[in-house]
């Protein structure tokens, strides 16, 4: 049988998700673009996908473990956990940024061509994701030095690392989502992006413990940031036990991230048949 | 059965005159406006005001037999390009409804999302995946697609290095091998060369032949009556006529053969035209001998045009395409480069007599910075109609050629032998 399709204001379409999946194609050549192209005419190539935590890593490690002297919680290798913060969190930077760049920056293929417009942010993810990987094999050494040095193990935890990748993806998509669909109408937000990601720098426990905080009377508020969650719940799969479990920041941070990617997932459906007209 | 049922699509857009100082509209604006009207102010009513309703389709209602290929004519602006984007789903209709049927691929540009610095080979799947072509289906026409471009030795070249013409010949070549049972074209014709351009037209003949469904959008007219076997004029985002191509056409080039040999506009507020270059005034000006009412071949022709320019220590030239009604560029003429300053250019040029050929013709003015830069361009600023004149000829069927130059010719017997 013919497919029959309906164009109508506002209709929308019934198989909308079924054409969604029709083109995981579509989804894998955009992302096989974007990688391929972000190296394209570099010396180093994906080695900077190596070099860049590991030199904030070590910056941070200076600021907030020598000069600052904050500690980490007891039998934690401070060096392996200030690289977990940011491995996870330059993952969810980067995506973030993409996702909310996705759709003004493939414009030429907005105005021209029609595809559910929801596989230009979720497949634009995937350069964040090649990132995480390759930085996160540095891990393996990292472990090897701190067994010699301290007998340090991981342990069983380490299942857990794609629930929190999970969450730190889904929390880039849902607030770049929001920010790619407002970034369509006014390029005020393509602004105000870098700002959140090195505001949310600070705010989140990247290269500090909320150890340091967590007898502050506003510890609650500060675990209501969803990527704090994420963080924390990522060290502590890494660390072999020695990190805490902190259900007061995993909780909050589940809830709001189905919140949001519900939410945002909605107002962008709603928005992308008009993308066109205001892009 | 109707492949395409189209049934009172209208699309409205708002233009809005607030972005008039320059900038496009930011959040500031939205965000003090917002305020506004949540205190009730009354400058949010002025704001309201000043946004002006456009509807660039109205009404258009038309259905397409599983099949056939229609043809779109129309003026620029006549909103062709918005039902082609309307049928492909790009934009959504204000009112309306469009029932499809079949697997439509839409073909508004050539190469679309071509990545520049992505090798000939990555592209072809590249551009094939967003066109919705299947992999495996760009895979078994990769060798002929390769062909059809003529890019054999640049397969794995990135195309920031193609020649232009190659470029278009690829995009074009990934499109041509797509299947699906409708197909929508916009003006892809109007790019590449002659020869490239035949191949295509060729191309789109054996789609058509085979059962799928075409629109296609277009200003040569002789493209569209070769192509198609429907057409539908538009006109002012109305639908004018509908109906077989030969007598659409003919209705069409009857409409718009309403010559207007003067445009003026008498504010920069009125004049079309941007924050740099506004035009004042293009005005046509026949030469007459005695008696004579009507243009006709022999006539010489002054063109005298007049526009605003802000911008200072500008190197400005004008350059003027003339073209014939099937919407090709028969020639340009480009004035000298002047250092302008803002106020008022003026300038005229003078074509001969026994130059252009009879038929109709529109100007489009460019005004151009730097000898690269066009800062504005206006299409079919005037339209002129050339009569025919014929002396001492003994022959009436139609002149063929663009151009009639009358240059001295000589023949004469030099020998004459009985027989």
């Amino acid at each position: 049988m013919t497919q029959e399709t309906i164009i109508e204001h506002g209709r929308s379409q019934k198989n909308y998700w079924a054409e969604f999946w029709k083109s995981t194609e579509l989804f894998w050549i955009l992302a096989k673009r974007d990688i391929t192209v972000r190296y394209k005419q570099t010396a180093l190539g994906v080695v900077w996908s190596v070099v860049r935590p590991v030199l904030t890593s070590a910056i941070l490690f200076f600021a907030f473990g020598k000069v600052a002297g904050l500690p980490f919680e007891e039998g934690v290798p401070p060096k392996l956990a200030t690289f977990a913060g940011v491995l996870i969190w330059q993952f969810f930077a980067n995506s973030l940024s993409q996702v909310s760049h996705s759709i003004v920056g493939n414009s030429n293929l907005v105005s021209k061509v029609y595809f559910p417009r929801l596989i230009l942010p979720t497949s634009s993810v995937m350069v964040g994701f090649v990132d995480f990987l390759v930085g996160f094999v540095l891990i393996i050494p990292m472990y090897l030095y701190y067994f010699f040095k301290q007998g340090f193990l991981p342990s069983w935890q380490l299942l857990f690392i794609p629930i929190f990748l999970a969450m730190a993806y889904l929390a880039a998509f849902g607030f770049g989502l929001l920010l790619s669909v407002m970034n369509v109408r006014y390029r005020d937000f393509a602004q105000l992006t870098p700002f959140i990601i090195q505001f949310g720098f600070y705010a989140c426990p990247v290269a500090y413990s909320p150890v340091n905080i967590e007898n502050e009377s506003w510890y609650p508020i500060y675990n209501l940031n969803p990527i704090v969650g994420i963080i924390d719940g990522f060290r502590w799969t890494l660390m072999g036990g020695h990190a805490p479990f902190r259900w007061e920041s995993f909780i909050p941070s589940v809830i709001i991230i189905l919140i949001v990617v519900f939410s945002s997932v909605a107002f962008f459906r709603k928005r992308e048949n008009s993308f066109v007209d205001y892009i | 059965m109707n492949a395409i049922q189209i049934e009172n699509i209208s699309k409205r857009y708002y233009i809005d005159h607030q972005r008039k100082n320059g900038g496009p509209s930011g959040l500031k604006e939205s965000l003090v406006n917002g305020v506004k009207s949540i205190f009730g102010s009354k400058s949010s009513e002025n704001t309201v005001s000043e946004k002006e309703e456009f509807w660039a389709l109205k009404d258009v209602s038309f259905d397409v037999a599983q099949g056939d290929r229609i043809g779109i004519v129309g003026h620029n602006g006549a909103g062709k390009s918005t039902m082609l984007k309307v049928l492909s789903r790009i934009t959504e209709p204000t009112t309306g409804r469009v029932t499809v049927r079949g697997r439509i691929a839409s073909l508004l540009e050539v190469g679309t999302g071509f990545h520049q610095e992505l090798t000939g080979r990555e592209n072809i799947f590249l551009n094939g995946a967003i066109l919705g072509m299947k992999q495996a289906e760009i895979k078994q026409h990769f060798d002929e697609i390769v062909a059809f471009a003529g890019i054999e030795k640049f397969l794995d070249t990135p195309v920031k290095r193609y020649s232009s013409g190659m470029f278009v010949r690829l995009g074009f070549a990934i499109a041509a091998h797509l299947e699906p049972e409708i197909l929508i074209i916009d003006e892809v014709l109007a790019v590449g060369d002659a020869e490239f351009q035949r191949k295509c037209l060729g191309k789109m003949k054996d789609v058509s032949d085979s059962g799928r469904t075409i629109l296609f959008v277009s200003h040569n007219l002789t493209a569209v009556q070769s192509l198609c076997n429907r057409a539908v004029f538009m006109n002012r985002g109305q639908m004018v006529a509908v109906g077989e191509t030969g007598q659409i056409i003919t209705d069409y080039m009857s409409k718009i053969n309403q010559t207007s040999l003067i445009r003026e506009w008498l504010t920069p507020e009125q004049a079309p035209g941007n924050d740099q270059v506004r035009i004042r005034k293009i005005e046509l000006i026949p030469q007459f001998e005695v008696g004579q009412t009507r243009i006709d071949v022999r006539t010489p022709i002054k063109l005298r045009f007049e526009f605003w320019n802000f911008v200072k220590n500008a190197k400005l030239n004008l350059s003027m395409h003339f073209n014939s009604m099937t919407g090709e560029t028969i020639f340009n003429l480009a004035s000298p480069q002047i250092e302008a300053n803002p106020g008022l250019i003026t300038g005229e040029v003078n074509l001969p007599g026994n130059f252009l050929n009879d038929g109709t013709y529109t100007i489009t003015m460019m005004i151009v910075k730097d000898a690269s830069t066009v800062l504005y361009h206006l299409q079919e600023s005037v339209m002129f109609e050339i009569d025919d004149y014929r002396g001492g000829v003994e022959w009436y069927g139609k002149w063929p050629g663009s151009v009639r130059p009358y240059f001295p010719f000589s023949i004469e017997q030099s020998e004459e032998v009985n027989v």
